[in-house]
């Protein structure tokens, strides 16, 4: 019998060289980044790649984003694994400053939420100007809708809205309530296939490349205004973050220059952001 | 759905082009998935040999065990690593959230049983034909075993590779732990679930074309490999 123990020593230090030239690199981690926790929206919107290219060559800070539902977001930075966060659900946001875990929260942006659903419209809810009686409509016919059901800002703004309407999708127990627990784009895909109605905010819907034959039927509405937050990392809590660059980041994007670019950002022609940040303009 | 044939005609450009953002996603994944596989198999083989060979009350457990560990959902592993590399949990120290590290070590719990168990019921299947030979011919413990691995190799390439499959194909584990940050640790399946929810259905299926691609490639090395290594030992 052969015992070849050599050449399977042979084979261990090829599988070690291998390994190691694998790993080589990849702890050269940069250090001038920081961690910003966000949306999906912001995300899918392609925001990101137009600015943020610009606020790495003037300060030479990379923004590493995470896009995840504003819930999931909040509960990251809470952990410490992030050192921004920018994100949509104005109570929440300050719940988390108050609470200790964020130092201090600035307007950013908005832009607005829309209903989507199919351009026949079965319900007949296009051109109404009040998303409550939309939505409203929506649960008397029964018809399917859509919901993100991910704790993310665009799912507790349609829970609220569905407050507005006085119907609780959950306890009418009908089948026509769909939660996709789900990003916004991944959302949209599902109404699509469904024939459902569904909220998205603008960003994501004027970005988004499978609307088949889905356009915006209800729009306009106060109460369909979509604000966005940008918030540090309280360091008092989480000693490791980064809060000299987190800071540099916001001071960026709320002053002359962030705010300029994000009303510069333009999808045929369509802003998808406006900036308010106090200070900005 | 005209999108099809769209994929196959985006996929070729992307190809052809030789897109510095795609090489750069084709790249992180292999490097990921290929660690975690040699990682996976150095810890699954040892334990494969060990439980394959050595006999031991509660054995029968833990092969059970193995086996059904071989069905850890992706997202659960990257939940739980996510849990404990958050700077809130046990390992945040070490700062490898959101790293490709991280990854590496999301793939490597998700691997390291299906090689463990597979390589198993390979190591154990020829021992029971090599027993009575290393019996009689009085061959120590430690000898035995590599002499197992080595004649079994061909068969260890394989769960080797099934491991591999399983690495480059998951997306739920890696875009916990690694947040599908571009540049940094955006790979195959992370792009394609990102293409997908941008509703560039289009070119999510051609970015999906080519990992299949890859794993061809990947498959059609080793067993080149493996056919020149055999050629020569008859030669």
């Amino acid at each position: 019998m052969r015992i070849p123990t050599s050449r399977l020593w042979c084979a261990c230090a090829a599988l070690s060289l291998m390994l190691g030239l694998l790993l080589s690199g990849i702890s050269q981690a940069e250090e001038r980044f920081i961690i910003l926790q966000s949306t999906t929206s912001t995300r899918n919107s392609g925001l990101f790649d137009a600015i943020l290219p610009r606020f790495r060559a003037k300060t030479g800070i990379e923004v590493r984003v995470v896009a995840v539902g504003t819930g999931q977001a909040l509960k990251n930075a809470r952990n410490g694994d992030g050192d921004v966060l920018l994100v949509h659900a104005k109570p929440e946001e300050e719940a988390f400053v108050t609470a200790g875990w964020g130092v201090k929260r600035f307007d950013v942006m908005y832009n607005d939420f829309v209903i989507v659903g199919p351009a026949n419209d079965p319900v007949g809810i296009a051109g109404l100007r009040q998303a409550g009686t939309a939505l409203r409509k929506i649960f008397q016919t029964q018809a399917a809708f859509v919901s993100r059901g991910d704790e993310s800002g665009t799912h507790k703004k349609e829970r609220a809205l569905w407050e507005i309407a006085a119907v609780d999708p959950l306890e009418t127990g009908g089948r026509w309530y769909r939660e996709a627990g789900a990003g916004m784009g991944a959302t949209l895909n599902t109404a699509v296939g469904m024939r459902a109605y569904t909220l998205t905010d603008r960003g994501t819907w004027l970005s988004f490349r499978n609307k088949a034959d889905y356009t915006i039927l209800v729009e306009g509405d106060p109460q369909l205004f979509n604000q966005y937050g940008v918030i540090l990392v309280n360091p008092a809590k989480h000693p490791h973050m980064k809060a000299g660059l987190g800071q540099q980041f916001i001071d960026w994007l709320v002053g002359p220059e962030g705010q300029s670019l994000i009303a510069g950002y333009t999808i045929a022609g369509q802003p998808l952001f406006f900036p308010n940040a106090p200070g900005g303009e | 759905m005209q999108d099809f044939g769209q994929a196959f005609s985006l996929a070729f450009q992307l190809i052809v082009s030789a897109d510095p953002m795609l090489s750069e996603i084709i790249f992180l994944s292999l490097r990921v998935s290929l660690s975690a596989v040699i990682i996976a198999s150095v810890i699954g083989l040892g334990i494969g040999a060990t439980v394959g060979i050595v006999r031991f009350p509660g054995r029968s457990a833990i092969i059970v065990f193995l086996n059904a560990l071989m069905g850890l959902p992706p997202v659960v592993v990257g939940l739980l690593v996510y849990m404990s590399l958050s700077h809130a949990g046990p390992f945040g120290w070490l700062h490898l959230l959101y790293t490709p590290t991280a990854m590496i070590v999301a793939q490597t719990v998700l691997v390291t049983p299906i090689i463990a168990s597979l390589s198993r019921q390979v190591i154990e299947d020829l021992y029971i034909e090599y027993r009575e030979q290393f019996l009689s011919l009085g061959v120590p413990p430690k000898m035995a075993v590599a002499a197992l691995l080595w004649d079994a190799r061909y068969s260890l390439l394989t769960v080797a590779l099934a491991g591999f499959g399983r690495a480059i194909a998951e997306v739920g584990a890696v875009i916990i732990v690694g947040g599908n940050i571009k540049h940094v640790t955006r790979v195959m399946t992370t792009a394609i679930a990102l293409e997908t929810s941008k509703g560039d259905l289009a070119l999510a299926l051609a970015l999906g074309l080519i990992l299949i691609l890859i794993a061809l490639s990947v498959n059609a090395t080793v067993s080149l490999l493996r056919l020149n290594a055999s050629n020569s030992a008859y030669a």
